[in-house]
């Protein structure tokens, strides 16, 4: 957008008039579109007058609940930009034939590109996996809250931090046109020298100090904050997975960040890292980032297994088959997810027997998973299934998921992959895991828990209208990709010759519709159930028969979590307390030690932003005042030495004696 | 966790699912391991970057290689200031463990100071390179020096800017748990950037010598 050899001016730059995309009319169209719905939100704030309680309840919160919840929000929000751009590819690749060059252009459909891969993986797959995780993982524990209850808050806003940038990119300057992972040298600044490629940068750094730091956080909260008896092995499954998971982001994210601090700067300073001149080598940057991109992928779908596990040992009324198995299973993840990076550029050129070593190391990836997938099978079997949604989900993608190992352990063996290198077949193969397993996942785990989260069922009619948009659509949408790709066509092509291809992006688009309509129905779905709260209401705290510790206590569960700190002799715990007649206390609270609500967090995300944007735009006298503003309020906060304080034993009498009355009134 | 479940049976004498007492957890239990863990992360971005000079290193581009800039004699001084000012440091958790709030100021002043001798040691270095041409920009070879030696003196600038604020507050607070535990946070990183050192000087400096 902006041309390179404009004079910068001290105030503004590069920015100037010329940045904002007025020509292009569907992002002006889509911004009004934005700008109209932000304000009616906005003046809906003001008008029910909920700034105080936003900013008190929920923007301030320390409470791991709320900040998981924080996340959800915004994973939901960001699926809809993401989906946007899902379906405008779509319609440009099933109209662009017979001449006709769809209704894109190259610069707006490269970004399109780039900005739905981002988004996806950064700004929805990862919130929605660390809300849950967030969410649950403290209450399966049987702990109050996390270890770093304060880091936890910065981390969401973080994370928060970064799509603001993104979506920033949509209507000042532009994205990057370089696709997801920003391979140099294109993204370098010889041919890239928009704003484009910062804007991805510095959104991925701010969002990538959240996640790591939300991965430390975790750690420490499942290897800490256990209650009493819960050994490693006596674990819940998802919390095994999670803490698997954020081993992976901690060893993973800080190459990202490095990474990108290269790139960062061979494009501001003129370093030779990744240029082709004066010693670079780009290959380093495919290396590196893959070293973080392919341990990320398990990063997302390790809590997905989590999360089948439960559910399926919850709706067979089984305990989970093979518990120990799916422990080392995961472990075994973890550990290979680090050792096949390479397959990811097999025709770099490393010679045979590189590739073969990484050729084979994916391969047996799919063995734990294979073992994760019979002992799902086998919970299942003589178990007393209830086919509820979260079921469905669970059952979905069992059969989707091993469609895409197939073709993941196809696209494994390198002469096979160099054919298939960069088709839409393997664009077909990891929308296939990321949406039946992912996705999936974190639908399954959405309406598993958000009973708990809110003391309310999600309704089921909207859910299973979404359950089957998504399954139909996504056969519709991804099975013509696979066709597509083994008859040779590339990923992120804007405009095709061959005439007889367009029936298959005919129906990938038809399939792009239907999943349109499942989003529809998701949407549909929560307002619905918010409406009919009163008749989906659970007030037992267990509505699906639960296994594990979140369902011993209320829903939604109080501040404190747990009036008292559960005991546990089993892995099934709260399966084990029911069984053994387990009644709950009724008397004897003690106060609680809480940690305190703090805007700290808001506040150094919130420079954080500043600082970004300022570097995006080279305007140099407001990235200084963000630095020092943001070290400033780092140093302040650590001078607030108070940071908890009581919750009294007579508000606990009170809470608990609330749900004491609930309880009795529903028997 | 074992001692508070067994106490708990002993006193009820049957299985028990909860605890009757408040299972307090410490305040800042979990901190000296969530730093160790992010010292640990911190120490990948350090592999990227070993890693990349490792494979960059070699490419002169024509320019200026480590015989023509390293001077081995101040990279000596250099790391004695810093290995120094680990034993001070060392020295300055000893008396806080004996409570004594003046020597512990003096010691974290006097590590202080050697940070900083190491800062401008390490930045006389540089201008000197600049000086005679052999800037980041010149080749990947300096490129990966400078970013790994740069991230490097950093992360001591951070340490510096931490220490001092450490000061400010045990003068002001004394050393209660809090700080104590700020202290020995700091501690760990401040040994930690010592061995990222040793791994520089030996990797970058000693062996740049003999390639």
């Amino acid at each position: 957008m902006s041309d390179p050899t404009t004079t910068y001016s001290f105030l503004l730059g590069r920015f100037s008039l010329a940045s904002l995309p007025l020509n292009e009319h569907i992002v002006v169209v889509t911004f009004v579109v934005v700008a109209l719905l932000g304000l009616a939100l906005l003046g809906a704030i003001t008008y029910f007058r909920l700034w105080g309680y936003l900013w008190r309840e929920w923007f301030t919160t320390v409470d791991h609940k709320r900040v998981g919840i924080m996340y959800m929000v915004l994973g939901i929000v960001m699926l809809l930009r993401g989906f946007s751009d899902a379906i405008m590819m779509r319609l440009q690749q099933a109209m662009a034939f017979n001449g006709s060059e769809g209704y894109l252009n190259a610069h707006h459909y490269d970004q399109i590109f780039t900005a739905h891969g981002v988004i996806m993986i950064f700004f929805v797959a990862m919130p929605l996996v660390t809300g849950l995780m967030n969410y649950v993982v403290p209450l399966q524990i049987g702990a109050r809250d996390v270890s770093f209850p304060f880091l936890n808050n910065f981390s969401f806003w973080m994370t928060a931090g970064g799509a603001v940038i993104v979506m920033m990119s949509l209507f000042v300057g532009e994205f990057a046109k370089t696709g997801w992972l920003a391979y140099p040298p294109l993204s370098g600044i010889q041919y890239s020298p928009d704003v484009g490629v910062d804007y991805y940068i510095w959104a991925l750094q701010v969002a990538g100090v959240g996640t790591t730091l939300s991965g430390i956080n975790l750690i420490c909260t499942i290897i800490k904050m256990r209650c009493p008896g819960m050994t490693m092995m006596k674990m819940p499954v998802f919390t095994w997975t999670s803490l698997c998971t954020n081993v992976l982001i901690v060893a993973t994210f800080p190459v990202l960040t490095a990474v990108l601090v290269l790139l960062a700067l061979d494009r501001y300073l003129g370093m030779n890292f990744f240029t082709n001149d004066f010693g670079g080598n780009p290959m380093m940057y495919v290396n590196l980032i893959w070293i973080w991109g392919h341990p990320e992928v398990y990063i997302l779908i390790l809590p997905a297994f989590g999360i089948f596990s439960e559910v399926t040992s919850t709706f067979s009324g089984k305990r989970l088959f093979g518990y120990t198995s799916m422990v080392y299973a995961t472990v075994c993840i973890t550990i290979l997810s680090y050792l096949v990076w390479l397959h990811h550029f097999f025709t770099m050129g490393s010679g045979a027997s590189v590739n073969s070593f990484f050729g084979i190391t994916t391969m047996i990836i799919s063995i734990p998973t294979g073992a994760k997938m019979f002992n799902w099978l086998f919970t299942m079997y003589r178990g007393r299934v209830r086919f509820e949604l979260p079921m469905m989900w669970t059952l979905a993608f069992m059969l989707i998921f091993v469609i895409g190992g197939m073709t993941g352990v196809l696209l494994a063996v390198p002469p096979a992959d160099f054919v298939l290198h960069n088709s839409l077949f393997l664009v077909a193969h990891f929308h296939n895991v990321i949406i039946g397993g992912v996705l999936f996942g974190l639908f399954a785990g959405m309406t598993y828990w958000f009973p708990k989260a809110f003391g309310f069922r999600l309704d089921p009619f909207w859910g299973k209208m979404s359950f089957w948009f998504w399954v139909t659509g996504f056969f519709f949408a991804f099975m013509p990709l696979y066709v597509l790709g083994l008859m040779g066509v590339t990923r992120r092509l804007r405009v095709f010759d061959d005439p007889s291809l367009q029936i298959w992006f005919l129906l990938a688009g038809f399939g792009a519709f239907l999943i349109l309509c499942g989003i529809l129905s998701f949407l549909m779905q929560i307002a619905v159930s918010i409406m009919r709260r009163a008749s989906l209401r659970d007030v037992t705290g267990d509505p699906w028969h639960g296994r594990t510790l979140e369902w011993a206590t209320s829903s939604p569960p109080p501040d404190y979590n747990f009036a008292f700190t559960p005991v546990v002799h089993d892995g099934d715990a709260w399966w084990d307390m029911k069984a053994r007649g387990y009644q709950r206390p009724l008397s004897g609270y003690k106060p609680i030690h809480m940690p305190r609500n703090t805007p700290a967090g808001l506040f150094l995300a919130g420079f954080s932003v500043v600082l970004a944007v300022a570097l995006i735009w080279y305007v140099w006298w407001l990235a200084a005042i963000a630095f020092v503003g943001l070290l400033t309020t780092a140093i302040g906060h650590t001078f607030n030495y108070k940071r908890d304080f009581y919750i009294p034993a007579d508000e606990v009498a009170h809470t608990e004696g609330e749900r004491t009355r609930l309880l009795a009134a529903q028997v | 966790m074992t001692t508070a479940l067994s106490t708990a049976k002993v006193e009820q004498g049957a299985t028990i699912f909860h605890l009757a007492e408040d299972h307090h957890q410490e305040e800042g239990s979990s901190t000296l391991l969530g730093f160790w863990i992010y010292l640990m992360s911190d120490c990948l971005i350090f592999a990227v970057l070993f890693a990349t000079y490792g494979v960059l290193g070699g490419n002169f581009a024509a320019g200026p290689g480590p015989k023509d800039l390293f001077e081995l004699p101040l990279v000596a001084l250099n790391t004695s200031m810093l290995l120094f000012s680990s034993i001070t440091y060392g020295f300055a958790m000893l008396t806080m463990a004996q409570g004594r709030v003046a020597a512990t100021q003096i010691w974290l002043a006097v590590t202080g100071l050697f940070g900083l001798a190491f800062l401008s040691i390490e930045l006389y270095e540089f201008t000197h390179m600049f000086h005679i041409g052999a800037t980041p920009q010149r080749s990947a070879f300096l490129s990966s020096f400078f970013t790994l030696v740069g991230t490097h003196g950093l992360h001591v600038t951070f340490g510096t800017i931490w220490l001092i604020t450490l000061m400010v507050q045990v003068g002001r607070y004394g050393l209660i748990a809090a700080n104590r535990r700020r202290l020995t946070c700091l501690s760990m990183f401040w040994h930690f950037l010592d061995v990222i050192w040793i791994g520089v000087f030996t990797f970058v400096y000693l062996m740049g010598m003999l390639r």
